[in-house]
Formats: C-alpha cells, sequence, structure tokens
C-alpha cells in the first residue's frame, strides 16, 4: 500500500485533554500506528479543527484519516470526508464518559484509550475508499402488481411523482375487492355512515394518467434482475409474452377471503341464507340494483333478523382456521348492518362478537351503528342451524356467561378473514436447479432469484417485514409489498400503505442509480466483493443471504447483483474460505483492530474481553450508557460490525488465540419477533455460535469465554450491567491460559 | 312513583306493556325508562362494573342488565333486584367512556319495575324508598321522626323497639341539640300549600304517565 498516507487526529476537546494523555495517544499514533501526520487539536469538530483535516487531504495528500474523539455516531456531519478512509477512535462515550474520573482509574482508562488509537489506525490500513458499485442503473419506470385500491393509489401516487408506472393485474379489470363492495366504512368525518367505495373514480384516475399502463388479464411468468434493472415478463391470458424493464416493483396482490366453506358448523354451504361478508356485498349490489331491499336467498322472503357472527375462522386457537384478526370485519359488519337499518330501522341487527375491534375512527362508526339500533352482543358462536328459510344461531353469552340462541334468523353473515395472496412459501418450495429454471403459475413474482420465485414470508402467510421499524421493506432489495399482502387491513389502512410503497420503490431507484445501499445502510457505497479464485463453491452465502441478493451461475459460483445487497455483511460472516469483503469492512479490517489491542500477560491480571456490538442497536445503546456516564469494566475492547450476522468465527478464535480472556457478541432480538436491522443476521449468527462450543473445547478452553446476548437499543441501563458480570465471570474462570503465544 | 298504583292497575300496565312492545324490550325501555335511549350506547367494557362500590353484591352489574335488555330478558331484568343496589354515587357515570348516564338508567328501570309491580318484594331499598315518598307526600316535608319509626317497626314491634334502643344514644343527643323534636310525631309540620303541594305531584306524575305512554 505504497499510496497510503495516515493521518491521525487527537481531540482533546470534551474533556479529552483533561482526562487523558493525549500526547501519549499522538506518540502511539505515530509509532505504532505508522501515521504520516498526527495532530492534537483543542476542539476538533470545530470549524477550524475540520479545516485542519481538509487542509492535510488536500494539501498534504492523506488517504487515511483516524479520528480519535467522540463515537463514529457523534460529528458524522462535520467529519464527513467521503474522498478519503475514515475511522473514528471513541475515546468520549467509549472511554472518558464510562469510565470513572478517579486516580485509581486512570491508568486503565489511558490503556483503553491507547488500545481504541491503536485499533483505529490499524483498521485504516486495511481499509479502501468504495469506488462505487458497478450494478448502478437508473430505470425511472415502476411495476405495480396487482390493480386493486393499493396497487392504483401506488401508482398514481408514483405518477404524480414523475415515475411512469405499469400496473400488471390478474383480472379483466381494475379495482380488486373494493370494486366488489356496494359501500365501504368511512374515512371522513364524521365516520357515521356507509360512504362510496370511490373505486370507480380511482379507475377513471388511472386510466386518465398518461404516466399509467394498465395490462389487464396478465401475470408476471419471470422476474430477474435488480433494482434499477429488473427485467419482466408479462403473460397476458392471450398467449402474449412481453419483456419489460423496470426500476422497482410494488407488490400488492391482496387478498382472498377465508374460505367459508371450511365453516359448515356455521352454516355455510347448508343453507343459501348463510353467507360471508363478500357474499352479503354482492346481495347489497344485487338489491340496489333492483330498487329494493336485501331480500332471503333461499325464497326472496323479507328479511326480519340478520346476524352477524364475527371471528368466523378466525382468532383460531384450534389451529384449524386462522390465528389472526383481520382487522377490518368488526367495521365491516357494522357498516352492514347498517345496510339493514337505514332502509329499514325496524330490520333487527344483531353483532355477535367476542372482541370488537374497530381501529382509528372506527369507534365513531360504532357508536353511530349502536344509534341506529344495531344490537351488539358479546357472544361465542357455536352453532348455525338451519332450518327451512330461517336459521338458529346458537351461541355462549359471554356477558351473562349462559348458553342462549337467536331462532329465527333470516340471514347470517360470517366475518371471515382475509388471506393474503402471496403466491408461494419458498421455504416449501424450493427454487428450481440453475439452466432448469420454469415459471411456477401459483408463484406471484416468478423471480429467478436463487432462494425462490416468492417474497419470503414471516408469519401466517403475509411476506416478512417489519410492523414498526420497516414496514414496507421486504426481505427482496427493490420490490416492496402494499395493501392487505403485508398484512391484514381495510381500504383505509391500503391506501396510506401503498403511498408509503410507492415512495419507497421510488427511493429504491434513486439509491440503485446512484450505487447506494437503501435501508438500513442507506446512502453506502460499499458493495461485497468475492475473490472468486479461493471460493469453493459452499454456497453458504447464497443461502444464508437474508435478502436474496446473491445468485449462482450453473457451476455454482456466487453471483452477486449489487444493488440488491443491504450492505450487512452476512456473507462475509458466513464465508468459511473469506473471499468476501467489502472495501471499508472486512475479515481484515476487523481482525486488524482486535489484534491491534495490547494484550498484557497473565501476571499483569488485566482481562481483556472483545464484544462485538451491532452498530444498529448494541453500539449506540453502549454510546448512550456512556453519555448517562454509566461505567463499566475498564477491560472491554468494543468493535462495531454492521450485524451479528457478518461476524466471521475466525475473528473469535484469533481473538481467543491472541489471549483475550472473553468474547462478547452482542446483536438484536431474532426469531418471529424479530429486531434484526437485517431480519436474519443475528439469527443467523446465533445459529453459528451455537457451534463454537466445538472450536473452544479443541482449544481447551472454558464455553464460558465465548457469549450471545440480544440487545436492544434502549438496553441503556442493562448493557454496563451484563459487562460488568461478564468481567466478573472471567475473573471466577480465571485468565485464559493462551496468553503470550498470538 | 312507588306505591302510588293498586295491584290491580299494576298488572294491568304489566299486561298492557306487554302487548305493546311484544319481544321489544330495548324499545320499552327506550320509550319508558328515564334515559333508557342510553342502554343501546353501551359497549360493555364493564368499567362501570369494575367502579361500582357494591360490584361484588349485585346479581347483574350494569353491563349485564343493558346487555339483558339488549337480548330481551324483560322479567329477569325487572324482577332483579341490582338497580335497587345503586347508591348514586355516580363513579359509574364520572367513568364510563361513552358516557352513559348509568345511575339515572338505574333508578329509572327500578321505577319503571316497581309501576308494573315486577320490582322484588323483600328490599330493603324499595322499602325505603316508598316509606320515604309516602312520608313527604304528606305534607311536602320529610318528618324524621315519623320515617325512622315507621323504618324501624316496619319489621314488627319488638324489632322496633330493639333498634330504637340501640339508636337512643343518638336520638337523645339529637333531642338535646335541636336537631329533632319529639312533636313531629303528632302530625309535623309541612309546606304552606299542602292541597297545592299535592295537585302538583298529582300533575307531575300525570305529565309523565303521559311522556311515557302509562296513562290508560
Amino acid at each position: 500500500m505504497a499510496d497510503t498516507k495516515i493521518a491521525a487526529y487527537i481531540c482533546r476537546g470534551c474533556g479529552l485533554g483533561e482526562r487523558l494523555s493525549t500526547g501519549q495517544l499522538a506518540k502511539i499514533a505515530e509509532k505504532e500506528g505508522k501515521a504520516a501526520i498526527v495532530r492534537e487539536h483543542d476542539f476538533l469538530c470545530s470549524e477550524a479543527g475540520v479545516q485542519l483535516i481538509r487542509d492535510d487531504i488536500e494539501k498534504q495528500g492523506a488517504t487515511h484519516v483516524a479520528i480519535a474523539a467522540c463515537s463514529r455516531r457523534a460529528k458524522t456531519e462535520a467529519f464527513h470526508f467521503p474522498t478519503v478512509a475514515v475511522s473514528r477512535a471513541n475515546l468520549r462515550e467509549g472511554v472518558i464518559w464510562c469510565q470513572p474520573d478517579t486516580d485509581a482509574a486512570r491508568e486503565a482508562t489511558q490503556e483503553m484509550a491507547d488500545d481504541y488509537v491503536r485499533m483505529a489506525c490499524d483498521e485504516l490500513k486495511r481499509m479502501k475508499v468504495p469506488a462505487g458499485n458497478p450494478d448502478a442503473a437508473r430505470l425511472r419506470r415502476l411495476l405495480v402488481v396487482g390493480g386493486g385500491v393499493s396497487g392504483m393509489t401506488a401508482a398514481l401516487e408514483a405518477s404524480k411523482a414523475g415515475y411512469a408506472v405499469t400496473i400488471v393485474e390478474k383480472s379483466g379489470a381494475l379495482g380488486g375487492w373494493a370494486a366488489k363492495l356496494w359501500k365501504r366504512t368511512p374515512a371522513h368525518e364524521p365516520f357515521r355512515e356507509p360512504a362510496d367505495t370511490g373505486v370507480a373514480a380511482l379507475v377513471a384516475a388511472v386510466e386518465a394518467d398518461p404516466n399509467i399502463t394498465v395490462r389487464l388479464a396478465s401475470v408476471i411468468a419471470r422476474t430477474s434482475g435488480a433494482p434499477g434493472r429488473f427485467s419482466v415478463d408479462i403473460a397476458a391470458e392471450s398467449g402474449a409474452t412481453a419483456t419489460e424493464a423496470f426500476g422497482a416493483i410494488v407488490q400488492a396482490t391482496g387478498f382472498t377471503p377465508y374460505d367459508a366453506a371450511k365453516l359448515p358448523e356455521l352454516g355455510f354451504g347448508r343453507s343459501p341464507n348463510v353467507v360471508d361478508q363478500a357474499g352479503l356485498e354482492a346481495l347489497a349490489r344485487a338489491a340496489a340494483a333492483k330498487g329494493g331491499p336485501i331480500r332471503r336467498p333461499s325464497d326472496g322472503g323479507e328479511v326480519k333478523t340478520v346476524v352477524f357472527v364475527q371471528c368466523a375462522g378466525q382468532r383460531d386457537d384450534s389451529g384449524r382456521h386462522l390465528p389472526y384478526c383481520s382487522g377490518h370485519c368488526c367495521a365491516t359488519s357494522i357498516k352492514q348492518a347498517m345496510y339493514f337499518k337505514d332502509a329499514n330501522p325496524a330490520v333487527d341487527t344483531v353483532v355477535l362478537y367476542t372482541d370488537l375491534r374497530v381501529p382509528g375512527n372506527g369507534e365513531d362508526f360504532y357508536r353511530s351503528g349502536q344509534s341506529k339500533g344495531v344490537v351488539f352482543s358479546k357472544g361465542q358462536v357455536s352453532a348455525v342451524e338451519p332450518s327451512g328459510d330461517a336459521c338458529t344461531v346458537r351461541f355462549r353469552d359471554l356477558i351473562l356467561d349462559e348458553d342462549t340462541a337467536i331462532e329465527n334468523a333470516d340471514l347470517v353473515v360470517l366475518a371471515t378473514g382475509q388471506v393474503p395472496n402471496a403466491g408461494v412459501d419458498i421455504d416449501q418450495v424450493p427454487q428450481d436447479e440453475p439452466g432448469q429454471w420454469r415459471p411456477d403459475s401459483r408463484s406471484v413474482l416468478n423471480l429467478a432469484y436463487r432462494q425462490g420465485k416468492d417474497l419470503p414470508l414471516l408469519r401466517h402467510g403475509f411476506s416478512d417485514s417489519h410492523f414498526i421499524c420497516f414496514p414496507y421493506e421486504t426481505r427482496r432489495t427493490g420490490i416492496y409489498t402494499a395493501g392487505p399482502v403485508r398484512r391484514p387491513m381495510d381500504i383505509a389502512q391500503a391506501v396510506e400503505d401503498a403511498t408509503g410503497a410507492a415512495l419507497k420503490a421510488i427511493q429504491a431507484i434513486e439509491n440503485a442509480a446512484a450505487g447506494r445501499a437503501a435501508h438500513p445502510r442507506s446512502g453506502d457505497l460499499s458493495f461485497p466483493i468475492v475473490r472468486l479464485e479461493g471460493c469453493t463453491q459452499c454456497k453458504r452465502c447464497t443461502v444464508e443471504c437474508p435478502f436474496g441478493a446473491i445468485d449462482e451461475d450453473e457451476k455454482r459460483y456466487p453471483v452477486f447483483n449489487e444493488s440488491r445487497c443491504r450492505r450487512c455483511g452476512t456473507c462475509m460472516g458466513a464465508c468459511p474460505v473469506r473471499v468476501i469483503a467489502f472495501e471499508n469492512y472486512s475479515v481484515d479490517t476487523v481482525g486488524a483492530q482486535l489484534k491491534a489491542v495490547e494484550i498484557p500477560d497473565e501476571f499483569a491480571e488485566k482481562p481483556r474481553i472483545l464484544v462485538l456490538a451491532c452498530e444498529n442497536d448494541a453500539y449506540p445503546a453502549l454510546d448512550m450508557a456512556g453519555m448517562q456516564r454509566r461505567v463499566y469494566s475498564a477491560f472491554v475492547r468494543v468493535i462495531p460490525v454492521r450485524c451479528l450476522g457478518s461476524v466471521n468465527t475466525i475473528w473469535i478464535s484469533d481473538a481467543l488465540n491472541r489471549g483475550y480472556d472473553g468474547v462478547m457478541l452482542m446483536g438484536c432480538k431474532h426469531g418471529d419477533d424479530y429486531q434484526c436491522h437485517f431480519v436474519k443476521g443475528s439469527e443467523l449468527a446465533n445459529y453459528r455460535m451455537s457451534k463454537i462450543d466445538d472450536t473452544l473445547k479443541q482449544m481447551a478452553l472454558e464455553t464460558e469465554r465465548v457469549a450471545s446476548y440480544e440487545v436492544a437499543i434502549t438496553d441503556i441501563e442493562r448493557l454496563p450491567r451484563l459487562i460488568d458480570e461478564y468481567a466478573a465471570k472471567i475473573g471466577e474462570i480465571g485468565l485464559s491460559p493462551l496468553k503470550g503465544f498470538g | 312513583m312507588p306505591g302510588d298504583a293498586g295491584m290491580g292497575d299494576m298488572a294491568d300496565l304489566n299486561e298492557r306493556a306487554l302487548a305493546k312492545y311484544r319481544n321489544d324490550f330495548l324499545r320499552e325501555v327506550e320509550e319508558r325508562v328515564d334515559e333508557g335511549h342510553w342502554v343501546k350506547m353501551c359497549m360493555q367494557c364493564g368499567v362501570c362494573a369494575g367502579s361500582c362500590p357494591f360490584g361484588p353484591h349485585w346479581e347483574h352489574s350494569p353491563p349485564k342488565i343493558f346487555l339483558m335488555i339488549r337480548a330481551g330478558k324483560r322479567e329477569a331484568v325487572l324482577t332483579s333486584d341490582s338497580m335497587w343496589m345503586c347508591t348514586s354515587c355516580y363513579n359509574c357515570v364520572v367513568r364510563c367512556p361513552r358516557k352513559l348516564p348509568i345511575t339515572t338508567i338505574m333508578h329509572g328501570l327500578a321505577t319503571y319495575a316497581q309501576r308494573l309491580g315486577l320490582a322484588p318484594k323483600v328490599q330493603p331499598t324499595r322499602d325505603f324508598s316508598i316509606i320515604f315518598w309516602e312520608n313527604f307526600t304528606r305534607t311536602g316535608r320529610a318528618n324524621e321522626m315519623r320515617l325512622m319509626l315507621r323504618l324501624w317497626f316496619k319489621e314488627g314491634f319488638a324489632a322496633g323497639v330493639k333498634k330504637a334502643l340501640s339508636m337512643r344514644d343518638l336520638g337523645l343527643a339529637m333531642l338535646r341539640t335541636k336537631r329533632m323534636s319529639p312533636l313531629e310525631i303528632l302530625g309535623g309540620h309541612g309546606v304552606k300549600d299542602v292541597k297545592g303541594f299535592q295537585a302538583m305531584i298529582r300533575k307531575a306524575k300525570e305529565i309523565e304517565d303521559r311522556r311515557r305512554g302509562l296513562s290508560g
């Protein structure tokens, strides 16, 4: 690395100058860190301090900059030097703020700072400035799969923002389920009356929009590529197939009502007078077309009593039906009861519910239903027994705690739930072998990706996304889900959802054009580079990538699609031969840091504990612990990692071989209610670490020397405690016997 | 008004109500019970039942009563002694998220049950209400001496004497401080125009009966 010129800056501000010997740090940067330029400054993030660095880059030719000051999460704008590689030694939050200001602690505090300066310099030597993404491509065109309310809304929103949109709709008409409703639940003040669905206006707006192309009676036969350059085969029912290119995709494929035929105990299929909510909408539309009231289907008789059975085949804990709540059905039943009450207040309408759930302004609508005389009874329906033209609805009254019944119901409406149209479950249906790829008629997207043809699912068949932190993101970069395919929802929520997904899709298009990463490392220009000559075709990277970014060629070598990559480094953590690296984050950059730490010999009685902390949650939590001046052991040396999934086990064995006494891994919660920003990273790390015990035994070390923790960003109080407890445990089991051999 | 109608009249009223409303007890309550139109607005959250200081002593808590009304359980509601247990503390009214005037509805139901002759026969609150009503409508003023004596002796002479003796310290103290006059037993004080007062009460009942559809 002949062209490397390291400049190191030691800040004396924020109390660093008083607490630490910055002169000693400067000497370390120069002697051990091999920094060509070393400067101390009283206020490095000030204009003058930043100018100093800028001048060194421009005039002195510094290519690598080590900043020994505050956390890498602080002063990011001041210390933003995009043309050079930058490393940060966290002396403020990570040293002086988390160590006591006492004479007794001074030595250990200085040692911590010394090590962080060594680490920053050594990391820097292995870093390069990202040279730019070779996969960058810009196509300002959006594909929307599904022409319902969600799909049409996404298309209109993207069009308004200046992007061309193609809607592919499977059926022969736009509108989806909403077009089959007579009216919708109200979305505006005063939330009292059923409202016009607005679908006709939406369809008209789509058809009038010159930016939007609609392809009806068409499906997706194949999707390949990456954000900015998706190539999609659109197959029409007629047999014609067109290949088009898109920058991003919104999947708004909606839902199918749960099959009421699975509920014979509730009378469905045994009498035409038992319908599901969709069936009642059809009756209401037919009645409205004729201009009369809704009649009894069996004989056209007058409807005097209607019973609505909530949670029919939903919120079921027997395992036979849907376990979840579909959210919209309570308000839908209230709306449908109003169809009757508004036409004739003398009609008895009873809603039998276990919990009435009307999110948002549905509460006003519920009150309106009560005012109109819709009767609400808390009851669990056990059976609907048709006999002739009437039905008996048997239920357990949950307030009076007794079995009772409503006789002579003319109509029974079952509130069945929403089943997402998410295509195939890729965990059940594996992708075809390379070269053998065929479209699957059950699939929505027919992705030619290595991991499978559709988006990964989370639970109950809904596509995987983080409900709170990143709801629109799926596990396929550039493809966003909107509407009931993502979670059960009503029209108002679907409109909001579609708007959000359209914006994310636009963001993906622009990111792809600039070669930048999407959430959560938004703007990151680095990308994984593989040294194929060392690859053993083990396929771990292609299998484990949480985002399906890596395909395989016919020889089973990985094919990286950089624009699909989220830069978590899970592939790097997985690779057993360590041929995957980022320019600024690699097995070497972390390896160099952990090797830079000075390990005192066993007689010094100063253990060293390596902490590999997730930069998304654990590292900020440690910073915040520092901000709150929470003290933790001075024996730890913390290295932030992009995701615990990027932790390569070589780091652990290197650390133990060098004489570290313990390794703490801090990542996000995994499992169904994961908090991992890369969805699967912490889970994979946990799995890998479950195998580390064998390695430890081979090294004749105690299994306690490696410990994994699930940490949330809010664990500000807990983290210092965990560290201290672990340090105490190391004290109990004793120092590592491997010191001095590394 | 309690105790104001003869048994025959009551049974008749009940028959007529049954005939008029058939199975629609909710409509009957909405039309004939004070604030009865609020019953349909209850959302069964149970906050009232949880707030009631008499909660564990009711057979039917307010949400149960409201649910029973909506389910058409007419006889069970009107013969229930639950609404007679209400002490008018207004805790439930303050806490009801749907702002139901629960206390008023409870008293309205009790009054309606009493009018129809369906109210439970041995119920201390009901007994007291009847005694109180008769006591103060006589002169337009509550006669505490006679009210107490009637209350104490309603279960017989011996029980009355026992009760009176147990309260004697309080009674004597009230006499000493002129908070009670023994002369009240002879008839007591009243409003200036007792006849006019009684005519007002009669008129009020007539108007209310007409409004509630209870007059013939």
